[in-house]
């Protein structure tokens, strides 16, 4: 650990550019006071934009981080993870737009909160020591779940809150706990370095790993850690939702990759690649049996999130038992086609807002609003992993690897999972195109919405028709992916 | 471009058109959807003319599409898959003009639908890259779940979302198959005629062959997985059924013929008992159930089961007059049991009934009607001068040199379908009146004639000059034979007296020469 050199923190732009754009905004809102209509979500892309900028001005070479390199682990997976957070945050922002202006809440404090949050995220995947890792998942989390409460005479919305921080805390403390057995058993929180240094007490740091690993499993709702989801995603405002679906998911998925690879040599004798194995089967299967049974779209939503994370699972499992970094590549990849197909539903339903998600009232909806309903036709389709979409290439690149390295059972569970998970996507189209209007629905939220589902309804089709580059010069979605990984080993 | 591409892809930018034209023009949306599908057609007789009676892959168009994973942009087509584009192209717009009057809501949607499935059934037929072949395959899911759901009966939501399920399970556990596939030929192409050259394991094989064939087991539908197919059939618009049952069941059956049996030939003929029988009760069972039933659409329904179920013992025979059989066969139901479909369509448009009892006695107000349907239940029955006759003749003497008892039992089958559909035919047209709303039926309207009448002439013609059809399918048929050929070489069938009029005289014995080039 030399000396701090100040120029060294230059080297991580988006954290620092997220970070003072959130707090900028506290000051902005502090200063214009209650009653101003400072359009928010143009500063907050501003900063959003810049934040990408500054990732993708480094990705070519990563500029190293110096003196902070004991730190930060600045790769290109990590300015992955950084753009796709910024991407997810930046069509949160132009979501909430028209859902805040219609509940009457545009509130500065959403703005800067969300932000602040995207800074823990990137700080979340960009690291190997432990301490800043707790520090990051702490910046993330609390945000989060400030904001999940922003609806604070909606009963729900508190519910969701407290219900999140409650049991996010109880995952902090055990997060932790875990790194406090790392240091005691091999006296450095540095992942590096502690896989350098080994330990006298092989069952202290074995512990430590796996408490870690199940911080890590709650922040990514596996299964058995994943009751507080659906209550979450449902009470919290459905922007909220949909950042916390997608972007914390990535952070979180992040994280766990960094820590995953090494993680096989530290846990000594619990088969790791094992347990990955049963955690990925129970997490879809239960995620897709129970969202089978929701009549709200946003619970419905919340469950589907479960299973997907279970599909993630899959590439984890390959990774941890093959350590083959390219397995990898699919996840990262399902991560990009999961966020826009995700926000792209849940653009849906903040369309036609929270007095509509019982998925009764969206009968015939496809008919009177062709395009959203084309839109949301399509994000389920891929959701379902059909092809020409995101999530089938998604999908189908995670059990390519997978079959590549002789999983068949699990991918074969995987499909048969994605089989069940038909049966609900697609009675979203049911509703939207065979079943009778039911009551005055109306799409009351302005161009925004019809912005995001736009955007989102390309990148699926991007993403599913051209996953290597059909367009000359444009640089591929699945080439960035592939690189990403490499950072890993 | 090529040919090919243009076919498939003429009635997918059409059905993009079709969503952007104005929502009040219901008939601009109907001349679009039938001016693109004969367009469509008529490029296709461009394949017909060009096409050389040889094994070989024509028309072929390759491209690399997503290198890094060795996908190609693949397309051609042989004698296997040349019939079956041309009956789809042939259908799709007499599908169009017989929904002219049928579909008053929400047209555009419908059309657009029936397109992009056009598209999806032509891609899946002349795709040569596994991973292609499975988009299309895909493809074609949704719109006919649409199809179903939207313009379908009472029950349409059950039965649309019981055809995405079974279907679905199928060809997800083949994508499975194809990634396993793809990695044991050494994960570097997904073409298929470079897989059908891959030496795999027989324990591979087994499993492979297992996970396709259940994908095309679930599609064709082979007994007892065959239980979406009636509810689909009677929810569906005319258009769906005729579509259902002329082209979708035959990707099935397709399938088989092109991957399972070529590409795992040691499976292919482990799993044969098993196959056969299953065939065999199907024919049966089909057939059986068909009698039974009161309502017509789901009668045929169940006698697409029985037919199916023929075409499976074709080529579960493993021999050329089999394998020709088989292929003729998907033709024959293709055109048969489509132009029933839309006879049924036409009755149900005047009176809204598909009930047998509710007719009756039509055949003297309805005489043009009539003729029709008589003449698609004789194909329908395999009657000697019409197309399902010859069919019909070549699986079963194909199957009686594979299997004796089977070839017995599928014989008693076709008995039994002359009795179902005759027996139709007596309640249905014949007989007392016993409804007198029936009395003001309206016999065919000119728009309906011109839906049917090239259905009937081309019944008519296949059934008089199978050569030119059977000699173009014969290479690519032998060339699909040679590896099961190779690993069991079947017994000879006895040279039939219809011989000559099935091979040609210049054609040595299609029987002894099945074995002779392994390539």
């Amino acid at each position: 650990m030399s000396g701090f050199v100040p120029g060294d923190l230059m080297s991580f732009g988006p954290i620092l550019v997220l970070a003072g754009g959130g707090v900028l905004l506290v000051v902005i809102d502090a200063l214009l006071g209650r009653r101003s209509g400072f359009p928010w979500s143009i500063p907050t892309l501003l900063v959003l934009a810049l934040a990408v900028g500054t990732a993708v001005a480094q990705w070519s070479t990563p500029r190293s981080a110096g003196s902070l390199s004991w730190l930060l682990a600045i790769d290109r997976f990590a300015l992955f993870v950084a753009v796709l957070v910024c991407v997810s945050a930046a069509l949160t922002v132009v979501l909430s737009e028209s859902y805040l202006r219609r509940i009457g809440r545009v509130r500065g404090e959403f703005y800067s909160l969300l932000l602040l949050s995207c800074s823990g995220m990137v700080l979340f995947a960009a690291t190997n020591e432990l301490i800043t890792l707790f520090l990051a998942l702490e910046l993330l989390s609390i945000p989060v779940y400030i904001l999940s409460g922003y609806l604070r005479d909606d009963l729900r919305s508190g519910e969701a809150a407290m219900k999140y921080f409650f049991l996010g805390a109880l995952s902090s403390a055990v997060f932790l706990l875990g790194i406090a057995f790392i240091y005691g058993s091999t006296g450095t929180t540095n992942l590096l370095q502690v896989v350098q240094r080994g330990t006298e007490t092989p069952g202290l740091l074995t512990g430590g790993v796996l408490l870690l690993l199940t911080g890590f499993l709650f922040k990514i709702a596996s299964v058995p850690f994943h009751m507080w989801a659906p209550d979450v995603y449902e009470g919290a405002p459905t922007t909220v939702t949909a950042f916390m679906a997608t972007a914390v998911k990535a952070a979180a998925f992040g994280a766990l990759l960094r820590v995953i690879g090494l993680a096989p040599d530290l846990v000594g004798p619990i088969p790791l690649e094992k347990l990955l194995w049963w955690l990925a089967v129970l997490t879809m299967s239960v995620g897709n049996l129970a969202a089978l049974t929701q009549s709200n779209v946003k619970r419905m939503l919340a469950y589907s999130s479960i299973a997907h994370a279970g599909y993630l699972l899959i590439a984890v499992t390959v990774y941890a038992g093959t350590g083959d970094a390219q397995a990898l590549t699919g996840l990262l990849y399902y991560l990009i086609a999961y966020t826009l197909m995700t926000i792209g539903a849940f653009a849906f339903v903040v369309a036609f807002g929270d007095e509509n998600l019982e998925m009764g009232s969206y009968g015939a909806l496809g008919w009177r609003y062709p395009a959203l309903g084309i839109g949301m036709s399509l994000f389920m389709i891929s959701l379902a992993g059909i092809p020409p979409t995101a999530g089938f290439f998604g999908k189908y690149t995670i059990f390519r690897n997978a079959v590549d390295h002789g999983y068949v059972p699990l991918v074969v569970i995987a499909v048969l999972n994605s089989a069940l998970s038909v049966a609900y996507y697609f009675r979203v189209m049911v509703t939207l195109y065979m079943r009778p209007a039911s009551g005055e629905v109306k799409a009351g939220s302005g161009i925004a919405v019809g912005v995001v589902v736009a955007v989102c309804a390309v990148g699926v089709l991007w993403a599913g028709f051209g996953p290597d580059g059909w367009l000359p010069g444009v640089p591929t979605l699945l080439s960035w992916a592939q690189d990403s990984v490499l950072a890993l080993r | 471009m090529g040919l090919l591409t243009g076919i498939v892809f003429l009635p997918l930018a059409a059905s993009v058109l079709i969503l952007l034209l104005p929502k009040d023009r219901p008939g601009a949306t109907r001349w679009t959807a039938l001016l693109a599908s004969t367009a469509t057609f008529v490029l296709s007789i461009g394949l017909l003319t060009g096409f050389r009676p040889d094994a070989s892959m024509q028309f072929v168009e390759k491209v690399a599409w997503i290198e890094s994973i060795g996908v190609d942009y693949h397309m051609g087509i042989d004698g296997i898959s040349l019939f079956l584009v041309l009956l789809t192209t042939f259908l799709t717009p007499l599908v169009v003009l017989s929904s002219w009057r049928d579909i008053g809501e929400k047209v555009r949607a419908f059309h657009a639908m029936l397109l992009m499935l056009e598209t999806g059934m032509l891609g899946a037929f002349v795709a040569l890259d596994l991973f292609l072949f499975y988009i299309f395959w895909e493809l074609m899911l949704i719109p006919m779940y649409i199809l179903i759901g939207v313009w379908g009966g009472p029950r349409r939501v059950y039965a649309a979302v019981k055809f995405v399920l079974y279907t679905i399970v199928g060809s997800l556990l083949m994508l499975v198959a194809i990634l396993a596939l793809y990695f044991m030929a050494g994960g570097t192409t997904f073409n298929i005629l470079e897989l059908q050259q891959t030496v795999l394991s027989s324990g591979a094989q087994w499993w492979l062959f297992a996970a396709f064939g259940l994908a095309f087991a679930i599609k064709v539908p082979i007994w007892p997985l065959h239980t979406w197919l009636p509810d689909a059939h009677v929810e569906a618009p005319t258009a769906g059924s005729v579509i259902l049952a002329g082209v979708l069941l035959k990707l099935g059956t397709y399938g088989f013929l092109r991957f399972a049996i070529p590409v795992f030939p040691e499976a292919a003929v482990s799993f044969q008992p098993i196959l056969v029988a299953l065939a065999v009760i199907g024919i049966i069972y089909g057939a059986l159930v068909a009698m039974v039933q009161t309502d017509i659409k789901k009668l045929v329904a169940y006698s697409s089961v029985s037919h199916l179920g023929y075409v499976m013992l074709g080529l579960f025979s493993f021999n050329l007059e089999a394998f020709s059989g088989a292929l003729y066969q998907m033709l024959n139901h293709g055109l048969s049991t489509g132009a029933l479909f839309l006879l049924v369509g036409v009755l149900y448009e005047r009176r809204h009934t598909r009930m047998i009892a509710d007719y009756g006695g039509i055949a003297r107000t309805v005489p043009l009607f009539t003729v029709a349907f008589l003449v698609v239940t004789f194909s329908s029955i395999g009657l000697p001068g019409l197309n399902g006759f010859v069919g019909e003749f070549l699986i079963l003497v194909g199957a009686f040199g594979a299997n004796r008892l089977a070839g017995i039992l599928a014989a008693l089958g076709v008995v039994l379908g002359a009795c179902y559909m005759l027996w139709l035919t007596q309640r249905f047209l014949f007989g007392p009146m016993r409804n007198e709303e029936n009395r003001s039926l309206k016999d065919l309207t000119a728009r309906e004639g011109l839906v049917l009448v090239p259905i009937l002439l081309l019944i008519v013609y296949m059934g008089v000059q199978p050569r030119p059809l059977l000699d173009r399918m014969e290479p690519a048929l032998r060339a699909a034979l040679a590896p099961v050929q190779a690993v069991a070489p079947t017994p000879e069938s006895p040279e039939t007296p219809l011989h000559g009029f099935l091979f040609g005289p210049d054609s040595t014995a299609a029987g002894s020469a099945a074995g002779e080039e392994p390539r």
